[in-house]
């Protein structure tokens, strides 16, 4: 069977977009379709599983299978799902509401269990379908209104959160930048196990500009940091770049260090600590702030190893013989060879496969 | 070993012969009075007897040595004819300690058996348990035969050659009091022996220990003639086949297996531990040679959400919990109401609200059941009767839930869940398969697939999986179109959709069997005793007592309690008096009363334990 050949119109639905005019997410989703195109895989193997929320709808529009579920529970529904079927491209879309407050419980352990998800996570730091409440990702001091004299919540930084439940594949991304955004999609994609991407989205309605120091035209050169694998952290044109002291990342101007000194991409680093101290040199779109993979480490995925599981004790016990279970913690007859009614024995117990 | 028991000649000591005999064990949750009550219970089903059992456990895994919380007992009813329930009054009790005899000699019929551990009875226990003297020294026990053992000072003598040292020297003491009971009741010892030795095949010396100290309880009794008699109960004569001993919890597990087999759906378990669900949960962890894969999640709402990606990716999916975690569950259960997915909700419940008695039964989550979600979301709900009945309800909520394309909400209880009783084997390829067709082609003009367009019957919608080519579509919690599925805000079409899934829910009732009435068969009977759950041995046995005494008492059991049987209304018509008792302040009679205007009474109990037979017989006798 050859590979089905796909355009980005195949993955669109026939049902209305209906983001606000200027929303990040448009750009989000046509990077997804031409992505999903690309990969020339049979659309019906895709499932999308959302949650609540703006983002929360993307599933409507994609030509896949998809379930737009309840607020928070995605990673939870398609952990069952690719559970019950590996042989499925599950993804999950949800939002910095939708993940980390509500449904924060949920991504952690998805990603500690290394569940074979591809989770994207629309980071516009704003509650926007509620119409324009603080997040776990807004800043402090944040306005809005929830929060008329400015936000006093400490805001979480995603790829931090991330890297502290053990993700093996940690990246960041920009609604505006379809290349880098399909990008990491691909690398997520062939990643084996969880992988968890989060897109800087701007909600041009309850909070333009959010990632302006990121996007914008004077402004991006000086702050986006692109992880290259393999490369050596610079940026603003090479004038600047990034080294370890003490163990912690830090931005120095490239002239003032050795070039040798300046750190080296390694996505592969087993442990996560290196990769932690790159998250940390911004607290949200403000400043330097590193985009791309920050981490992409090999570990069982979950799915995997609970189908293992099944197919080794299939292999050792061969398939159930359910009248075997039920008489395997031991029996007794009544009938014509016991006219008492007495017992003449028992039966099961150790000869079953079914016994412990 | 097991022959050097059997041939220790009890006879000197003779027999008395019972057709029926109720036993307690109670002690410190540490001395294994679970354990010795199984082992006491399995001896008795190999025998042939019929029988019930009752276990009760603090909900402290250990509560301090020797104090009243920390007291553990098992009941169980042995007989030689069909008994319903564990039994009201022990005929004897076995008390390892002080504690365990204040908490419980209450329930001792009078003139009753009583065996005590007497090494345990020193002052600090004395004081712990709250007596101010001996009870054993005073007049307290005068009309009782009591059997004074001590037991701690025999079960080191017994094993002290075994190779067991420290804290497991006394740790088969519950062995040496199985070992007195076996002789005092005429068990069978084999089966303890080989359970034993197979149970403990990697610590030698623990089975060894095991077996010293059953050999040195049994060789007590003969040595000491313990009493002036033993007792023998025969077995019964119960229906021909073959039977085996089973408790709610493991018949559950089993019937999700046989039901995942004859619909041929691989079986999804996405739970949380919870008191008194768990037992579910083990069972079907060590049957992945099923195709069986289980689930422990991060919490409640993930274990019903991954049931859902679950029955969505086409498998046999099913949640449990208890009434707390029921509650974690409801906005997921009200979710996959809304996808028309099937899945199967089990709520063993126990007694609330909030933690309530954990480890205690009660049957206060129906109408949890019934309403307890967000929107119009009426469910199939479904009452398990009794601990083997979890076999047959489990592959009934399945099919039902697959017909129906709905989730189902499945009850048990404590005493279902822990409770134990033989069970007639049935042969499992003679139960009826579950039709299961999965859409694999477009059902819409143009090779379009519509989600939501029904069965002309069953009103379900066609259950198509993810990774069905040209069937791709998207479902989702917002009110879907009729037919198409799409998102539609439409008032007409929610007043549409929201009847539709209603007359869904409420057609099952032509799918399920009538309710059967038991004990008229001359239709003259003037009180009909209504049940669901847990009570159906005790009202049965209640009635049972009542025609005895000449009444004319029927009775009938719900297993499916939304929708309900369509022939309820006449049957509770034709009665002029009828009897609800429940585990709660009144729930099912609100049911009856609101769809049938009929008055029925209450019979309500909400004390941490199932009625007593002789509670319920008294309502009757009251009543008519």
């Amino acid at each position: 069977m050859t590979a089905p050949s796909y355009t980005r119109a195949d993955f669109q639905t026939d049902q209305e977009v209906r983001w606000c005019p200027g929303c990040g997410d448009y750009t989000i989703l046509a990077s997804v379709q031409m992505f999903l195109a690309s990969l020339g895989r049979p659309r019906e193997e895709f499932v999308f599983i959302s949650g609540i929320g703006c983002a929360a709808r993307f599933p409507y529009y994609v030509e896949t299978y998809g379930m737009h579920s309840i607020h928070g529970r995605a990673p939870a529904i398609a952990t069952g799902l690719a559970t019950a079927r590996p042989d499925l491209s599950v993804w999950v879309i949800t939002g910095d509401g939708d993940a980390l407050s509500i449904g924060g419980n949920h991504l952690i352990h998805a990603l500690r269990r290394n569940v074979n998800l591809k989770i994207i996570m629309f980071n516009n730091q704003i509650y926007g379908l509620t119409k324009g409440q603080y997040s776990p990702t807004s800043e402090v001091g944040k306005a809005t209104k929830s929060s008329p004299f400015g936000s006093v919540d400490f805001p979480f930084n995603p790829v931090s959160l991330a890297l502290g439940a053990d993700a093996t594949f940690v990246a960041r991304t920009l609604d505006m930048d379809r290349n880098h955004t399909q990008e990491m999609l691909q690398k997520a994609y062939e990643h084996e196990g969880s992988a968890f991407i989060e897109v800087y989205q701007n909600c041009n309605v309850f909070n333009d500009k959010a990632f302006i120091q990121l996007t914008g035209k004077e402004e991006r050169v000086h702050n986006r940091i692109d992880l290259v694998h393999g490369k050596p952290i610079v940026f603003d044109e090479g004038s600047k770049a990034v080294v370890l002291r003490g163990g912690e990342a830090e931005v120095v101007d490239s002239s003032s260090v050795d070039p040798k000194a300046i750190l080296v991409h390694d996505e592969t680093r087993p442990d996560p600590s290196v990769a932690f101290t790159l998250s940390r040199l911004s607290h949200g779109p403000y400043g330097p702030t590193p985009v791309g993979v920050f981490r992409n480490v090999k570990r069982d995925a979950y799915d995997i190893a609970v189908n293992a599981q099944v197919e080794a004790a299939k292999e050792k016990l061969g398939p159930g013989d359910i009248n075997n279970l039920i008489r395997s913690h031991g029996t007794w007859t009544v009938g014509p060879a016991s006219p008492n009614g007495s017992s003449n024995g028992k039966s099961g117990g150790s000869d079953s496969p079914d016994q412990s | 070993m097991a022959d050097d028991i059997a041939t220790a000649d009890p006879s000197t000591t003779p027999t008395e012969e019972l057709d029926q005999l109720v036993i307690r064990f109670a002690g410190d949750s540490g001395d294994g009075m679970q354990l010795a009550g199984n082992r006491f219970t399995d001896a008795s089903a190999l025998f042939g007897n019929d029988l019930a059992t009752l276990p009760s456990f603090p909900a402290e895994i250990r509560a301090p040595a020797g104090t009243l919380p920390g007291v553990s007992s098992f009941q169980v009813q042995i007989a030689d004819f069909d008994i319903l329930t564990a039994g009201d009054a022990p005929d004897c009790l076995v008390a390892m300690n002080p504690a365990a005899l204040m908490k419980n000699f209450k329930d001792l019929r009078q003139g009753g058996t009583l065996i005590v551990n007497t090494d345990a009875f020193d002052e600090r226990n004395l004081a712990k348990a709250g007596y101010d003297s001996n009870p054993l020294e005073d007049d307290s026990l005068i009309g009782y035969r009591v059997i004074q053992a001590p037991m701690d000072e025999l079960t080191k003598e017994a094993v002290k050659d075994t190779g067991v040292s420290g804290r497991n020297v006394l740790r088969s003491k519950n062995f040496f009091a199985l070992g007195l009971m076996a002789w005092l009741f005429h068990r069978p010892t084999e089966p303890t022996i080989e359970w034993v030795e197979k149970k403990f095949a990697k610590k030698p010396e623990v089975a060894a220990a095991n077996k010293a100290a059953f050999q040195a309880g049994y060789t007590f009794g003969v040595a000491t003639e313990a009493t002036k008699n033993t007792f023998a109960v025969k077995p019964a004569a119960l229906e021909e086949g073959t039977y085996t001993n089973v408790n709610g919890n493991t018949a559950l597990a089993w019937g999700l297996i046989a039901a995942s087999q004859k619909a041929n759906l691989p079986l999804f378990y996405g739970t949380y531990p919870i008191t008194p669900a768990s037992d579910v949960l083990h069972e079907l962890s060590r049957h992945k040679n099923f195709g069986v894969r289980t689930f422990q999640a991060e919490d409640e709402i993930a274990g019903v959400g991954s049931a859902i990606g679950a029955a969505f990716a086409g498998n046999l999916a099913v949640t449990g919990s208890s009434g707390p975690g029921i509650a974690l569950k409801s906005e997921g259960i009200s979710l996959c109401f809304m996808l028309e997915l099937p899945m199967i909700v089990i709520n063993v419940q126990r007694g609330g609200p909030s933690t309530g008695l954990p480890t205690k039964p009660e049957q206060s989550d129906l109408l949890f059941s019934l309403y307890g979600r967000h929107g119009e979301a009426p469910l199939p709900v479904l009452a398990i009767a009794s601990p083997s009945d979890a076999f047959e309800m489990a592959i009934e909520a399945a099919r039902l839930a697959i017909k129906y394309m709905t989730p189902v909400m499945l009850l048990s209880d404590n005493q279902i869940a822990n409770g134990s009783e033989p069970w007639l084997l049935p042969n499992v390829d003679e139960i009826p398969p579950i039709e299961v067709r999965f859409a694999t082609k477009a059902n819409g003009p143009d090779g379009t697939f519509l989600p939501y367009m029904r069965n002309i019957d069953t009103f379900a919608r066609p259950w198509a999986v993810p990774g069905t080519p040209g069937l791709e579509h998207r479902i989702g919690g917002l009110e879907k179109e009729s037919i198409s599925g799409n998102v539609s805000y439409d008032p007409n079409n929610h007043q549409l959709m929201t009847d539709t899934r209603a007359w869904k829910v409420a057609n099952i009732a032509n799918d399920i069997p009538d309710v059967e009435v038991d004990g008229d068969e001359d239709g003259d009977a003037e009180i009909l005793v209504l049940g669901w759950g847990s009570t159906f041995g005790t009202i049965r046995a209640a009635a049972r007592r009542a025609r005895m005494d000449g009444k004319k008492v029927a009775t009938a059991h719900l297993r499916h309690l939304n929708p309900l049987p369509n022939n309820l209304g006449d049957v509770l018509r034709s009665y002029d008096k009828i009897l609800i008792p429940e585990m709660n302040t009144g729930q099912l009679l609100k049911v009856i009363r609101a769809e049938f205007l009929i008055d029925a009474a209450g019979l309500n109990k909400v004390a941490g334990e199932p009625f007593k037979v002789t509670e319920i017989n008294e309502k009757i006798m009251e009543m008519v």
